[in-house]
């Protein structure tokens, strides 16, 4: 079928794994699998599409085209990187379907794993980390490697974003950030190969109002949100879908609640991970947004944000957010139940207001007398 | 029906004269009563002497330490997520430089709870560890007047320092031989 009583870029037939689907002329195989779905869809650690040039560097998205195009259906020599690929009317990709595939894409995520520390336990973005999932859904179990892992001298770059260099997989990703977001450019990528590594310029710190979302598209945690450091694990928060008036973002952002308390805000993410469009623009939040608004009365919040069933977050299962009825006092004439131990009063935990501390919190916020309600 | 093979018939017999008189059926009785005696016997004097437990008895959890003295706890909530009792809680903190010699990593866990009401040691948070941090030792938690006393905090569970306290840390390790924080390969 063609679409020319609509506009004038043809579509094309690609298959993919067996499935067949019509794409504009011009559409990668990554966002061709993409519309398809599901296990088709190739992994992407680099590529982000709100993000001009991206995509291409850490081969994650390989895939085996079998068939060129229905004009010359000749395979192509080698995997192709899907999202730097476009696709051609009649082209046969496979991806799931190809053992070539599945073993080059293990040997990628080998690759990448070579001089990641590993520090999971550690790091901020457990449970949400594109590299974790990787890893996990197609890497192999153990490392041949046997040197010493690529370390850096920490650095401080700004008193909202904490920077991990050893966790950084290159993927450039918030280098366009820097590039396409902010006004001027004070974060990017110096020296070469082995020693490449994300810095800002001469330890500049990142004070534009949406370097924030550097943190967003970090796939690993190599950027992560220092005033949520060490607040809480992940999968113990309650991520809820809020919004409020801001004069420079779109002002929609995801809450991380502990209680009614917002450990961390971040933007809205879709299905690949990647930051949520509105009326085809990125949903990018102001770091306002981001890390000043830390009360839960700042946000009017929508309801739970739907996760994903396989995710370690959805252990929570948050799928609503009122509190049951107490029944108990109503069928005991108003009486309420005397419980044998209020754990409140003798748990030493959440005694202090995390989301109000600036960063992490010290072993001195923990043995200075909080306040204790009797 | 009959359900088993093992089922007598109840005898309802009249009684021998032997059996009348009941004598014979007293001496019996108490024949087995001596042979008892004699026997080994099931109970313990229990606070001189205790029973050795399974090595692989799940019993009150230890929080460990490394070979320095330095705590193996960094608060990754995995003992907490895996707890189907949900006994665990934990805050975490930011390892200030001057503190190295006391956690292991840049993060740790400043407060560590376990209601030892809720729990049922199952030692799964034993299992889902990464870092050897946690473990479930071979004695019980100690009864208690107070539901309160339950809730053991970071101090209660913690080994003593192998460096400071030798003999303490010796004994709270038992026959368990204490596992160097080499990196494990899976």
């Amino acid at each position: 079928m063609s679409s020319d009583t609509k506009n004038t870029i043809p579509t094309v037939k690609v298959t993919i794994d067996n499935i067949t689907i019509e794409v504009p002329a011009g559409t990668t195989i990554l966002n061709a699998a993409r519309q398809i779905g599901g296990d088709v869809t190739p992994p992407a650690m680099c590529y982000y599409s709100k993000l001009e040039g991206s995509g291409g560097k850490c081969r994650t998205c390989l895939v085996e085209v079998a068939a060129g195009s229905a004009a010359d259906p000749r395979p192509m020599p080698k995997l192709v990187a899907s999202c730097r690929t476009g696709v051609m009317d009649g082209m046969v990709v496979k991806n799931i379907t190809s053992d070539k595939v599945k073993d080059a894409r293990a040997g990628v995520v080998e690759f990448l794993l070579l001089n990641h520390p590993l520090d999971c336990p550690v790091c901020d973005q457990a449970g949400e980390c594109h590299l974790q999932d990787l890893g996990y859904e197609h890497g192999k179990e153990g490392t041949r490697y046997e040197f010493e892992r690529r370390t850096f001298e920490k650095e401080d770059i700004g008193p909202y974003i904490q920077l991990h260099m050893t966790r950084c997989i290159l993927c450039y990703r918030c280098t366009y950030v820097a590039d396409q977001l902010t006004d001027q450019r004070v974060h990017g990528v110096l020296d070469r190969g082995d020693h490449a590594e994300i810095s800002t310029h001469i330890s500049k710190a990142i004070d534009n109002n949406f370097s924030g979302n550097m943190i967003d598209v970090c796939p690993v945690g190599a950027l992560t949100d220092k005033t949520f450091r060490f607040k809480n694990r992940v999968w113990f928060t309650k991520p809820v879908l809020a919004h409020r008036d801001c004069p420079d973002c779109c002002g929609k952002v995801t809450l991380w609640q502990r209680g009614d308390e917002v450990l961390r805000v971040t933007a809205r993410k879709d299905e690949w991970g990647e930051v949520c469009s509105y009326d085809g623009k990125p949903g990018w939040i102001c770091n306002t947004c981001r890390f000043d608004k830390k009360a839960a009365s700042d946000w009017v919040i929508e309801g739970p944000v739907n996760v994903n069933r396989h995710s370690v977050i959805s252990q929570g299962h948050y799928s609503a957010l009122q509190t049951p009825k107490e029944t108990l006092p109503e069928v005991m004439g108003g009486r309420a139940p005397k419980l044998m131990m209020d754990i409140h009063d003798v748990s030493e935990v959440n005694k202090i207001e995390l989301s109000q501390l600036p960063g992490a919190a010290t072993g001195s916020d923990f043995n200075s007398p909080a306040p204790k309600e009797a | 029906m009959q359900l088993t093979q093992r089922a007598k018939p109840v005898d309802r017999s009249p009684m021998t004269w032997l059996e009348s008189i009941y004598l014979w059926n007293i001496a019996k009785g108490m024949a087995i009563t001596l042979r008892h005696m004699f026997m080994k016997k099931a109970t313990i004097q229990y606070p001189e002497q205790q029973r050795s437990f399974s090595k692989v008895f799940r019993g009150l959890h230890v929080l460990n330490r490394d070979e320095a003295g330095r705590e193996n706890c960094t608060a990754c909530g995995l003992c907490a997520v895996a707890c189907p009792a949900e006994a665990i809680t934990m805050e975490a903190a930011e390892r200030q430089s001057g503190e190295e010699h006391l956690y292991r990593e840049e993060k740790y866990a400043a407060k560590y709870e376990i209601n030892m009401l809720r729990c049922i040691f199952c030692g799964l948070c034993e299992e889902a560890c990464p870092k050897d941090a946690i473990y479930l030792s071979q004695t019980f938690a100690p009864a208690n007047y107070a539901r309160k006393g339950f809730i053991y905090s970071k101090e209660e569970l913690l080994i003593p320092n192998p460096v400071t306290e030798r003999e303490a840390y010796q004994k709270a390790l038992g026959d368990r031989k204490p596992q160097h924080s080499t990196t494990h390969t899976n």
